[in-house]
C-alpha cells in the first residue's frame, strides 16, 4: 500500500511490513502484554484484553440519565445529565452475564474520551459521538437539551459509541477506553497525564487551514471528496426529512378537528348521530397516530446522523495524513537546500542564494577553517534530517497502511449499517400504511 | 301561485303540470304531447314498480289532476314522499341531462366575462328537441335562480357559487377559480334538475334551450305579480320570528339549520386547511427522492438500494397527488355548496302579515325540506365515504411499493450470499 507518486525526496527502501494492528509506540506502557486471538466484532459486545491477558467477552450499556446539578470550575452553579454506564462480562459457558462495573459519566466525559483517541489513533476512523445540541429539528421536537426524549435518544446514542469502540479491533484495546468503563473517580486526570492535548496538533485545529501538499496521494483526495459529498447530502437529506414531518403532523393533526366537530354534529343528528359519533372518534384515533409514526422515524434520523458525524471523522483521516505529507515535504525540501548549500561551500560555487554566503562575498571570503566549521555543521544537521526524513517516511507509509485499513473496514460498515437502515424505513413505511389503512377502514365502515 | 301546492308532484308521471306554472303569465300546459312521453315513462316504471297501487293513485287521482284545487294536498301523503325518493334513486328513470364546460371568454369594448357551454340531452316531449346548446354567462345564472325563488318561495333553491371572487386569488379569470366555478355551475343546474318541482319550471327550460336573442327578450320581461306575493310568502315561510303560530317543527328546523351551519362551516375551513397541509406535504416529498438520487452517485454499494428507495417515494408522491385530486373533487365542492345552503337558509327576512298563505306555505317547505335533509346525509355521508375510499387506496398503494422495494431487497441479500458460498 505505497503512496501513489513516486516521492523523489525518498531515498530509503520501503520499510519492512509491521502488523496491523500495531498502535501508536508512544502507547505501549499503557497496554500489558496482549494475546492475539479472536476478536469479536459483533455490534452487541467487544472484546477487551487487560494487563492480564484474559480475553473476556463483554456487554456494555447506558441504561439511565439523571439530572445533577453541581459545580462548574467557575464555581457557579450548573444542571447536567449523568449517564450510567454498566459493563457486563460473559461468562462463556452459560451465557449469563455478571455485572462487573457501573459508573456515571457526563457527556463532557465521553468528549474527553473521543479527542484522545482521536489524538492516539490518527489513523482510524474514530466513531463519533452523539449530537452535542439537536439539530434538524421539526417544530415539535424540542431543541432543548434536557427535554427528556432528547435526552433518551443521546442515551442510547452514548451506548452506541461505546459498542463501537468496543468493537472496533484496535481501539477496544486502548487501556484508556477500558478505564472510562472501570475507573469513576480520577479517570480524568489519568486521560490528561498521557499529555495528549499537547500531541494534538493545533494546526488541525485551524478550520481553513489549507496545506500546499506538491504530491498528494490520489486516494486520500477521492476519499476527502468522497466524505464531503456524504456529508452535505446527508445533511440535506436530514432537513427535508425533517420539513416532510413536520408537513405530515400537520396534515394528521387537522383531520383531529373533524373528530370534534362531527360530535357536535352528531347532537342533532337522528339518524346519521351515531356514525357520526363513530367517525368522530375515529379521526381522532387518526390524529393521534402521528406521534407514534414521527417517533420511530427519529431513530432512523438518529442511523442518518451517526454517518453524517463519520464523514466528519473520515475527514479528519484525511486531513491527518495530508498534514503528515506537507510536514514530510517540507522536512524534505530542508534537506534538499541544506545539502545543496554543504555542495557549494565544498566546491565554491555558488548556486544558491544565502545571506552568508552574500555577506561572504561582499566583505570578503571566511576563512578555510570557518568554511569547514560551516560544512561540519551542515553535514550534521543534513545527517539529522536524513534521519527524520526516514523516520518521517516510515510513518507516513505505516499511516497510509493503516489508516487504509481502517477505511477498508469502515466502508464495510458503512454499507452494510446504511443499508440496514434503508430497509429499516421501509419496513416503518410499511407499518404505518398497514396501521393507517386499518383505521381508515374502521372509520369507513361506521359511516 | 296556484302551481306552486301541485308542483312538486308533476313530476311524476307525466301529469300535464305546465312546468310548474306562474312564473309566466298564463302558463301554457304542454298537453298532447307530452302525455305520449308520459306514457312512456309509466311503462318503464311499470316495469320496476312491484306496488300496482301506487300506479292507482297517480293515474287515476282526479284531486291531483285539478289544477284549479287550492288544496294544500301535495306530496305529504306517505305514497307520494315514497315514490319521489324512488324516482330521485333511479338514475334510469332521469329524463334530462346537462353538462356545463368548456368556459370560454369573451372581450367587448366595455367588459371581459366568461360563458359556459350548457348541453343538455332530454326525452321529455316538453322539449322541441332532444338536445340543446347554449352559452351562458354568470349573470344568466344569477337571473335564473332570482326567478326561481320568485316562483317557487317556500322551496329550497340551489345555491349558486359566489359572485365575487374569494379572498386570496389574485385575478378574476384564474384556472383553478374558472373550474371551481364551472363545477359549481354544473352542480346547481343538476340539483334543478333532480328536484321534482323546479326540474319543470318554465325559466328554466328557457334557460337551457334558447338561443342567445330570444333568451336576452325573455330575461327582459319584468316579475309578475305573482311572484311579489311569492316573496312575501316566502319571507313568513323562512322566517323563523315571523310565524305567530310557530309550529314545533318550524322550532326544529331553525335549530338544526342554526347548528348544522356552525358544523358545516367548520367542516368546510378544516377541509380547505387539510388541502393546504397535503399540497405543502406533497412539495417538501418531491425533494426528499431525488435527494437519494444524488446520494447513489457517490455510492457504489449502496447505490442501487438509495436508487430504489427514491423510486418508492416517487410512487408514493403520485399516488398523494391523486388522492389529493379526489380530494378536491369529491369532498371540497360538496362541503363547499351546502356551506352556501345553509348561509341561504339562515336568512332571515321580514314579517309577513299572509299568515292565511302559511298553511299551504308550511307543507310545501316541510317537504321539500324533508327531502333536502335527506340529500344533504346522503351527501355529505358519500363524501366522506368517497374520501376514505381514496385513502385506503393510497395506503395500499404505498403499501405495495415498499413490499416490493423489501422482497427486492431481500432476494438480493440471498442472492449475494450465495453467491459468497461459491
Amino acid at each position: 500500500m505505497e503512496q501513489a507518486a513516486p516521492d523523489p525526496e525518498r531515498l530509503w527502501q520501503p520499510a519492512p511490513l509491521e502488523p496491523l494492528s500495531h498502535p501508536d509506540a508512544g502507547l505501549e506502557s499503557m497496554v500489558g502484554e496482549e494475546t492475539k486471538g479472536a476478536r469479536d466484532e459483533g455490534p452487541g459486545d467487544g472484546t477487551m484484553t487487560e494487563n492480564n491477558f484474559s480475553l473476556k467477552k463483554i456487554e456494555i450499556s447506558v441504561s439511565e440519565a439523571e439530572k445533577r446539578t453541581g459545580r462548574n470550575a467557575m464555581n457557579m452553579q450548573e444542571t447536567y445529565t449523568a449517564y450510567l454506564i454498566e459493563t457486563r462480562s460473559v461468562e462463556h459457558n452459560d451465557g449469563q452475564s455478571v455485572l462487573t462495573d457501573s459508573l456515571w459519566r457526563r457527556y463532557s466525559e465521553f468528549e474527553l474520551l473521543r479527542n484522545y483517541l482521536l489524538v492516539y489513533y490518527p489513523h482510524i476512523v474514530v466513531p463519533p459521538l452523539p449530537e452535542k445540541r439537536a439539530e434538524f429539528v421539526w417544530h415539535k421536537l424540542s431543541a432543548d437539551n434536557m427535554d427528556p426524549d432528547f435526552v433518551e435518544r443521546r442515551r442510547i446514542g452514548l451506548e452506541n459509541f461505546l459498542l463501537r469502540v468496543a468493537s472496533h479491533p484496535i481501539l477496544c484495546r486502548d487501556k484508556i477506553f477500558y478505564l472510562f468503563l472501570t475507573q469513576e473517580g480520577n479517570w480524568k486526570e489519568t486521560v490528561n497525564e498521557t499529555g495528549f492535548q499537547l500531541k494534538a496538533d493545533s494546526r488541525l485545529k485551524a478550520l481553513n487551514a489549507t496545506f500546499r501538499v506538491k504530491n498528494p496521494d490520489k486516494r486520500f483526495i477521492e476519499l476527502k471528496h468522497y466524505s464531503d459529498e456524504l456529508q452535505s447530502v446527508i445533511s440535506h437529506l436530514l432537513r427535508v426529512r425533517a420539513r416532510v414531518a413536520d408537513r405530515l403532523y400537520g396534515v394528521y393533526k387537522v383531520h383531529g378537528n373533524y373528530g370534534r366537530v362531527f360530535s357536535e354534529w352528531s347532537a342533532i343528528e337522528k339518524e346519521m348521530g351515531d356514525g357520526l359519533q363513530s367517525a368522530g372518534h375515529h379521526m381522532d384515533v387518526y390524529a393521534s397516530s402521528i406521534d407514534d409514526i414521527l417517533e420511530d422515524e427519529e431513530h432512523y434520523a438518529d442511523q442518518l446522523k451517526e454517518y453524517l458525524f463519520y464523514a466528519e471523522a473520515l475527514r479528519a483521516v484525511c486531513r491527518k495524513h495530508e498534514l503528515m505529507q506537507y510536514d514530510l515535504e517540507m522536512a524534505a525540501q530542508d534537506l534538499a537546500s541544506k545539502k545543496q548549500q554543504c555542495e557549494e561551500l565544498a566546491t565554491g560555487t555558488v548556486r544558491t542564494f544565502s545571506l552568508k554566503g552574500m555577506t561572504t562575498k561582499l566583505f570578503g571570503q571566511e576563512t578555510p577553517e570557518q568554511r569547514e566549521a560551516r560544512i561540519k555543521m551542515l553535514e550534521e544537521q543534513i545527517k539529522e534530517g536524513e534521519q527524520q526524513l526516514k523516520s518521517k517516511n516510515l510513518e507516513g507509509r505505516e499511516f497510509v497502511r493503516n489508516a487504509w485499513a481502517d477505511i477498508e473496514r469502515f466502508k464495510e460498515q458503512k454499507n452494510h449499517d446504511l443499508k440496514e437502515a434503508l430497509i429499516s424505513y421501509a419496513v416503518m413505511q410499511i407499518s404505518m400504511c398497514k396501521k393507517t389503512r386499518l383505521g381508515v377502514q374502521m372509520l369507513s365502515s361506521c359511516m | 301561485m296556484e302551481g306552486e301546492c301541485r308542483a312538486s308532484q308533476a313530476r311524476s308521471w307525466g301529469l300535464p303540470a305546465g312546468g310548474a306554472g306562474g312564473d309566466s303569465p298564463g302558463g301554457d300546459a304542454p298537453l298532447p304531447g307530452s302525455i305520449s312521453s308520459s306514457s312512456l315513462l309509466q311503462a318503464e316504471v311499470l316495469d320496476l314498480d312491484e306496488d300496482e297501487d301506487d300506479l292507482e293513485v297517480f293515474s287515476k287521482d282526479a284531486s291531483l289532476m285539478d289544477m284549479n284545487s287550492f288544496s294544500p294536498l301535495m306530496p305529504t301523503s306517505p305514497l307520494s314522499m315514497i315514490n319521489q325518493v324512488k324516482f330521485e334513486d333511479e338514475p334510469d328513470l332521469k329524463d334530462l341531462f346537462i353538462t356545463v364546460d368548456e368556459p370560454e371568454s369573451h372581450v367587448t369594448t366595455i367588459e371581459t366575462f366568461i360563458t359556459y357551454r350548457i348541453i343538455t340531452k332530454t326525452s321529455r316531449g316538453e322539449f322541441d328537441s332532444s338536445e340543446f346548446e347554449v352559452r351562458r354567462r354568470y349573470q344568466d345564472f344569477l337571473w335564473l335562480k332570482e326567478k326561481l325563488e320568485e316562483a317557487h318561495p317556500t322551496l329550497i333553491i340551489p345555491p349558486l357559487p359566489e359572485k365575487f371572487i374569494v379572498k386570496g386569488m389574485v385575478e378574476r379569470f384564474n384556472d383553478d377559480f374558472i373550474e371551481t366555478r364551472r363545477k359549481a355551475l354544473h352542480k346547481f343546474l343538476n340539483r334543478i334538475a333532480d328536484h321534482p318541482t323546479l326540474t319543470f319550471n318554465e325559466d328554466f327550460k328557457i334557460f337551457l334551450t334558447a338561443q342567445a336573442s330570444e333568451f336576452s327578450s325573455h330575461k327582459k320581461q319584468g316579475p309578475g305579480l305573482l311572484s311579489r306575493m311569492g316573496q312575501s310568502v316566502r319571507a313568513v315561510a323562512l322566517s323563523m320570528r315571523g310565524v305567530k303560530s310557530r309550529p314545533e317543527e318550524f322550532m326544529e328546523m331553525n335549530n338544526f339549520i342554526e347548528i348544522f351551519s356552525q358544523k358545516i362551516n367548520l367542516i368546510d375551513k378544516i377541509s380547505q386547511r387539510i388541502y393546504k397541509e397535503e399540497r405543502e406535504y406533497l412539495d417538501e416529498m418531491k425533494e426528499y427522492g431525488p435527494i437519494h438520487i444524488l446520494w447513489s452517485a457517490s455510492e457504489e454499494d449502496l447505490a442501487d438500494t438509495l436508487k430504489s428507495v427514491a423510486s418508492c417515494i416517487d410512487k408514493c408522491c403520485k399516488a398523494t397527488e391523486k388522492r389529493m385530486s379526489g380530494f378536491s373533487e369529491a369532498l371540497l365542492p360538496v362541503v363547499h355548496e351546502y356551506v352556501l345552503y345553509s348561509e341561504m337558509l339562515m336568512l332571515t327576512e321580514e314579517i309577513g302579515k299572509l299568515e292565511d298563505k302559511v298553511e299551504c306555505a308550511n307543507n310545501a317547505l316541510k317537504a321539500d325540506w324533508e327531502r333536502w335533509k335527506q340529500n344533504m346525509q346522503n351527501d355529505i355521508k358519500s363524501a366522506f365515504t368517497n374520501m376514505a375510499e381514496e385513502n385506503i387506496l393510497y395506503y395500499e398503494q404505498c403499501l405495495a411499493t415498499w413490499e416490493s422495494f423489501l422482497t427486492s431487497q431481500t432476494d438480493l441479500h440471498l442472492e449475494e450470499a450465495s453467491e459468497d458460498k461459491l
